[in-house]
């Protein structure tokens, strides 16, 4: 996959996965900064379930990478405690559906310390989320839960879908003073992207998005683990004779308006593409966003692709409820090309 | 790394089928309330914290009685009064050393000030005009918390950052007989015991969680016996028996400061009035059963021992009635004062940097508070709105 914001190919370049770029990135910013502690179930011996923590005890010691009792708002709770205490705590959550323990926690103080304090109370807490589906997991583990997020003030809400960008982004992400939900699209920990190892760096600010494909005829606005589909809908695109643009926003919030807005007002046509259940989900946002902005540029409506309103399938289901390069491509048939 | 070492219990560890006997009787609180007052034991009590005690008292009834007259003029927005519970609140400050943190609930703005913080920030949340007023940092004091049972995973959390980094510093968290059946109770104790954090968790047991009893709020011997199942000591003690729950609060510090791990205190004690200024208490409980607390009331309770050992005198009596109301006068006259409120402050502590998004909002208030300056009506043709 080709990135905009990765840096120039050199000899150093070679495959990663998104897993080792994260795992990456929590190691060196536990080497740069002895503040920055991980914990959660399993981080330790084991290294996640996923194996993003994967080594990070041996290194670290137990101290920096805590394997905690099985407790979600326990371990978003202490973290609290820990960032008051001058920590930069980074909580993994197991898995997206079992975050959800935690929600008081993050909703009546994480995201509202600073705020009730007067600033005196910053939280600079990262709490890692896997989320998404397309793994073939059984109920409770393929949520995608940004929408919860995203409408709370006081989270940054950002979500990789590259290996660079999940590196990068990380590192922001634990370099940050707010606290950030980081979404880490499950589907995307095994793929591999030439990734330079040598120079990794930071993605900052966060809250910019990236044009990951440009294209003049329409705009498909997505992040998260639908990117690969949207450029797969692209390329296959090409067929009906559209040249489609691919908006990677890597950050829900802050919402990056001005490079969504722009992308629209080029191409005149959009459609969002996200896993999560359509209504009062992320897209309904960015549909209202841009049409707001974006009125007399527009040919057609801002149209969605997006999950089923229904709980989350079980897996021999689940592909007739993610976003498919057909249901984009429909979608983007539906953009109203007979009226230009 | 040491400073995760724990000790487990006998039997603690799964370790295979053969396990030793457990033995839980360390962890068993007092089969009745500890009490001071009244027994043969208060002759050994230290005149000068008598002393000390009484005057705190004494301001926190008044501070009490001040702040509910607060709410019927209109000065404070609603009061949670912790009138008969003060021997609690103003231990918990005491037992305190500077850097120890107090994790308070909103029932608590008393230990809040005796801790030393000013009594109009601490009812800043109360009057409306900010949610803290106070800055935690100042006197290690966490905001007053609303949701229930929620800042104790906090206590915990920072006590067991200040351990890891080798500091010296204990934190107190108070919670309420209804907050113990919130899961933040259970996963706090568990994780306090299990990091052996120093941390001490007092539990204020009035009687009641706004209207519902105890009796259906937990079925344990007694709150504090749920300190077993966590694997720290429980310690029962007579809420309304000042010294006494200086004492137990005392030692549980000094248990944690050294390593010893977490405490969970029940003090047994009673609301007397009703769960704030805007509830009803004579739906759900009787006359007869407050006026039998009004016999066992802390502050009554403390002047028997002092007249007993002739430690309270006119003089120490005025003294400390004197500078109760010369706190209450002030506070009424700053409490009367118009608070100044800036509409902006509302888009200043979301984030560290704001977003593009609150920038605009802000700068529609901002455009919104100028036309009311004016006095002039907002055009609305020219409204740019969030569109721009």
């Amino acid at each position: 996959m080709s990135t905009a914001t990765a840096p120039a190919p050199t000899t150093a370049r070679k495959p990663a996965t998104m897993a080792q770029a994260l795992n990456r990135a929590l190691r060196d910013a536990m080497a740069e900064d002895p503040a920055v502690h991980v914990l959660g179930e399993d981080v330790g011996a084991l290294g996640g379930v996923f194996r993003i923590t994967d080594g990070l005890t041996k290194e670290f010691g137990e101290t920096r990478c805590t394997d905690t009792p099985l407790a979600e708002a326990g371990i978003l709770g202490a973290a609290v405690g820990m960032a008051m205490y001058g920590l930069r705590p980074v909580v993994e959550m197991q898995f997206d559906a079992f975050a959800y323990p935690s929600f008081e926690q993050l909703i009546s103080h994480v995201a509202k310390m600073r705020n009730r304090t007067r600033g005196a109370l910053p939280l600079p807490i990262t709490i890692r989320v896997p989320y998404g589906g397309g793994i073939g997991g059984v109920e409770h583990h393929s949520d995608s839960s940004e929408a919860y997020y995203l409408h709370t003030p006081g989270l940054h809400v950002v979500t990789p879908a590259t290996v660079g960008d999940a590196y990068g982004l990380l590192r922001a992400a634990i370099a940050s003073d707010d606290p950030v939900v980081f979404l880490e699209p499950k589907r995307l920990y095994w793929s591999k992207d030439d990734w330079n190892a040598d120079e990794p760096a930071a993605v900052e600010p966060i809250g910019r998005a990236v044009v990951r494909r440009p294209g003049r005829s329409a705009t498909l606005i997505t992040y998260g683990p639908s990117l690969p589909v949207c450029l797969e809908a692209a390329e296959a695109a090409k067929e009906e004779g559209w040249d489609l643009e691919v908006l990677d926003l890597r950050s829900l919030v802050p919402f990056d308006d001005e490079t969504v807005a722009a992308a629209v007002r080029r191409t005149g046509r959009a459609v969002v593409v996200h896993e999560s259940a359509g209504f009062g989900g992320a897209g309904a946002e960015i549909a209202a966003r841009v049409t707001e902005r974006c009125f007399h540029h527009l040919e057609a409506p801002v149209l969605r692709v997006a999950g089923f309103d229904i709980p989350y399938p079980p897996p021999m289901l689940e592909r007739h409820h993610l976003p498919s390069v057909d249901r984009i491509l429909d979608a983007v048939g539906r953009l109203q090309w007979e009226a230009r | 790394m040491t400073v995760m070492d724990q000790k487990p219990a006998p039997g603690h560890r799964h370790g295979g089928p053969q396990r030793p006997p457990i033995d839980a009787t360390p962890l068993l609180p007092e089969t009745e309330p500890f009490r001071l007052l009244g027994t043969p034991d208060a002759a050994k009590i230290d005149p000068a914290l008598l002393t000390e005690l009484y005057g705190q008292l004494v301001r926190g009834r008044r501070y009490n009685r001040q702040a509910t007259a607060l709410t019927r003029q209109g000065r404070l927005a609603v009061y949670p009064s912790s009138t008969g519970q003060e021997a609690c609140e103003v231990a918990a400050a005491m037992a305190l050393r500077p850097q120890d943190w107090l994790f308070p609930s909103y029932r608590d703005t008393l230990a809040v000030i005796a801790r030393g913080v000013d009594p109009v920030e601490a009812l800043t949340l109360l009057r409306g005009d900010w949610h803290t007023g106070y800055d935690p940092r100042e006197h290690h004091v966490a905001p007053l918390s609303t949701p229930l049972a929620t800042q104790l995973p906090h206590a915990v959390g920072l006590a067991h950052a200040a351990r890891l980094q080798g500091d010296d510093v204990v934190a107190l968290a108070m919670v309420g007989d209804g907050g113990t059946s919130e899961g933040d109770f259970h996963e706090a104790l568990n994780f306090a015991a299990v990091w052996n954090a120093p941390v001490v968790f007092l539990v204020q047991n009035n009687g009641f969680a706004i209207s519902v009893p105890l009796d259906k709020q937990s079925a344990a011997p007694s709150l504090a016996h749920k300190a077993v199942g966590y694997g720290m000591p429980g310690r029962l003690v007579d809420g309304n028996d000042a010294p006494a729950v200086h004492q137990v609060l005392t030692e549980a510090v000094e248990r944690a400061r050294s390593g010893g791990g977490p405490t969970l205190v029940e003090a047994v004690t009673y609301r007397m009035e009703a769960h704030t200024n805007a509830d009803d208490a004579t739906r759900y409980r009787e006359d007869a059963e407050v006026e039998a607390w009004r016999e066992h009331d802390p502050i009554t309770l403390l002047e028997r021992e002092l007249n007993g050992r002739g430690l309270l005198d006119d003089t120490t009596r005025q003294a400390a009635e004197e500078a109760a109301e010369k706190m209450a006068a002030d506070l009424r006259e700053r409490m009367n004062a118009e608070p100044l409120l800036d509409p902006m402050d509302l888009f200043a502590h979301v984030y560290a940097e704001q977003t593009p998004q609150l920038r605009e909002q802000a700068a529609m208030l901002r455009a919104e508070l100028d036309a009311e300056h004016d006095g002039g009506q907002t055009d609305h043709t020219e409204h740019a709105g969030a569109g721009s």
